[in-house]
């Protein structure tokens, strides 16, 4: 790679090829002929219930778990081809159960790739200080505390931390933020978003959770049995256009809603800018869902549109958000719920 | 009568301090250096069979019948072999200190939690790498009780070791055991059984302190 600047190494090309695992003594492929293409930067989602083959496909990335044919390359080398340790230095690695280990410091933990690539004392001590200050853990406090010590959601950053110490230009990442309540949940997920803003690496991440998924991936791979790929989209297409009936329930109920929470305000055409009775208004850069859940508290009135100087700059109503939608369904449910 | 008793044991102590120090040491060092080589072996054994279900089985199985052999004979076994004297001792102590070092070796790495040796695999460190600096640290608090137990084992073992010529605190016991009726009899008989228990004692003290000083923080619960 030819580098100029000081920037982190942006992500890397993953390209799987009939890809399939036949774990031995079973029947059928647990993975079966399995092909993607992942550009460099993206953040792709693995979908799918419990067992149709999300780590698997993703453990044969860096080799826990060895293919029995297919072929996969990140910047078109062959995984295959290298040595299965340097290419697991270059992958950053965040499993479900967060494996920190817990006869080492929190420190400890994140310099164990560091130390594996030779980085002297002060290079590494001071990346360790640089990524629990990402990961928002105070490095005098942590530093030197041992896992036990530390919350789940909190372990669960370090584990995110150590993944990241030596810059991989790859992360996978199996459930990474399972193990922690609904509300710890959200906060990880959005440091997570804005952490991928300013890193753009290749990340694969698996989750059971579809509306997580929408929330955090460039593009989401819906998975049913054997790794199948039911549809492989961006979130707003699977939710506008889901491919088959499997893709549908998997969706479930609330698709309208679950995609305008990813449109911004400023995508619907605004109404005129009248004085609004009340106070009740939206940012132009929220969501539509946002912009929805006000109208409803409004009892209907159009909701005032305001700019991030507060200036209100137009104003919204069910109509013009159901526009952005494509509006198909929507006038018809509306005429048929009126008596 | 108890009075002559206890002069007569006090002037005995005094007469052969120097024995009975000499003595006590030896002792000592042959359950030291047994107890090493058996932790070696053993913590060998345990890695080599932890995580293979039929070589588990039959190494636990076999040192455990192991164990059941009586010391004596096992110590007169070794004779044809080994000879007399510190040899065969230490093979013997060091054969009886294998198996709670073997299955405490095991159990440690089995109780490493699959995922946390996953994720040092993941992370490139290679399974030589992972034992040394994941596996081994995490079992060591439950190895080194193995050890212990060991210890407490071989202290007690190592006085029968006299049959075979062996050093230590044995060869007063037996002594007195053969001279009864003699004047120091007793002496020695006495001197060499509580010599045993002060040393298993002192030992047993001193494996607690090293088990502060050898594991993480981390692990302490
Ligand atoms: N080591 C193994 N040996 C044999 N079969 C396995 C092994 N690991 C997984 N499988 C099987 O392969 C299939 C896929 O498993 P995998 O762990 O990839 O599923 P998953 O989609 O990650 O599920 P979950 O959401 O529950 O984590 C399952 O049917 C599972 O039983
Ligand atoms: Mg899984």
């Amino acid at each position: 790679m030819s580098e100029t600047n000081s920037r982190p190494a942006a992500g890397a090309r993953i390209v799987l090829r009939d890809v399939t695992k036949t774990y031995p003594g079973q029947a059928g492929p647990a993975v079966d002929s399995f092909s993607m293409d992942i550009a460099p930067g993206e953040l792709i989602m693995f979908v799918g219930p419990s067992g149709c083959g999300k780590t698997t496909t993703m453990k044969m990335i860096n080799r826990i778990i060895e293919p029995t044919s297919g072929s996969i390359t990140i910047d078109g080398e062959d995984v295959l081809s290298l040595d299965p340790n340097e290419l697991r230095r270059r992958i950053g690695y965040v499993i479900q159960q967060i494996g920190l280990f817990p006869h080492m410091t929190i420190a400890e933990n994140i310099s164990v790739v560091p130390k594996l690539l030779s980085w002297d004392k002060k290079r590494t001590r001071d990346r360790v200080e640089e990524l629990l200050a990402v990961v928002e853990l105070d490095p005098k406090t942590y530093a030197a505390r041992y896992p036990r010590q530390l919350s789940g959601g909190q372990q669960q950053r370090v584990g995110v931390a150590r993944a990241l110490a030596a810059d991989p230009p790859v992360m996978l990442m199996d459930e990474p933020f399972g193990a922690t309540d609904p509300i710890t949940r959200e906060k990880l997920q959005t440091e997570f978003l804005r952490l991928q803003e300013k890193l753009s690496k290749t990340i694969v991440f698996v989750t059971h959770d579809f509306d997580e998924a929408v929330r955090l991936g460039d593009r989401i791979a819906v998975l049913s049995e054997r790794s199948q790929i039911e549809q492989f989209d961006t979130p707003a297409n699977i939710l506008a256009n889901p491919a088959n009936d499997y893709v549908s329930q998997f969706v479930g109920h609330g698709a309208a809603l679950k995609r305008l929470g990813l449109i911004p305000v400023n995508q619907a055409t605004l109404g005129p800018a009248v004085p609004v009775r009340g106070a009740i208004e939206v940012g132009i850069n929220d969501s539509l869902r946002n912009a929805l859940d006000l109208l409803v508290l409004s009892g209907g009135t159009p909701v005032a549109v305001v700019d991030a100087h507060g200036r209100v700059v137009g104003s919204i109503d069910i109509e013009r958000i159901s526009a952005v939608l494509g509006a198909e369904i929507v006038p018809s449910a509306l005429t048929g719920a009126r008596p | 009568m108890n009075n002559s008793f206890f002069s007569d044991f006090g002037l005995f102590l005094t007469k052969r301090s120097a024995d009975i120090a000499e003595s006590a040491a030896e002792h000592l060092v042959v359950v030291l250096v047994s107890l090493l080589i058996a932790t070696v072996v053993g913590v060998g054994i345990g890695v080599l069979v932890w995580n293979r279900p039929i070589a588990r089985s039959l190494s636990i199985a076999g040192a455990g019948v192991g164990l059941t052999i009586p010391s004596m004979a096992l110590l007169a076994l070794l004779i044809p072999v080994l000879g007399l004297g510190w040899v065969p001792t230490i093979a013997g102590l060091a054969f009886y200190a294998l198996l709670p070092i073997i299955r405490n070796t095991v159990v440690g790495l089995s109780e490493v939690p699959p995922a946390v040796s996953e994720s040092a695999q993941g992370m490139g460190m290679g399974p030589v790498r992972t034992l040394f600096r994941v596996q081994l640290p995490m079992a060591w608090p439950v190895v080194l009780t193995g050890v212990r137990v060991s210890a407490q084992l071989s202290m007690g073992i190592a006085a029968i070791a006299a049959y075979v010529g062996g050093p230590g605190l044995g060869e007063m016991i037996f002594k007195g055991l053969s001279s009864l009726g003699s004047k120091n009899a007793l002496n020695y008989a006495l001197v060499g059984t509580v010599g045993v228990i002060l040393l298993a004692l002192l030992l047993d003290a001193a494996f607690v302190l090293i088990r502060r000083l050898t594991t993480s923080r981390g692990l302490r619960v």
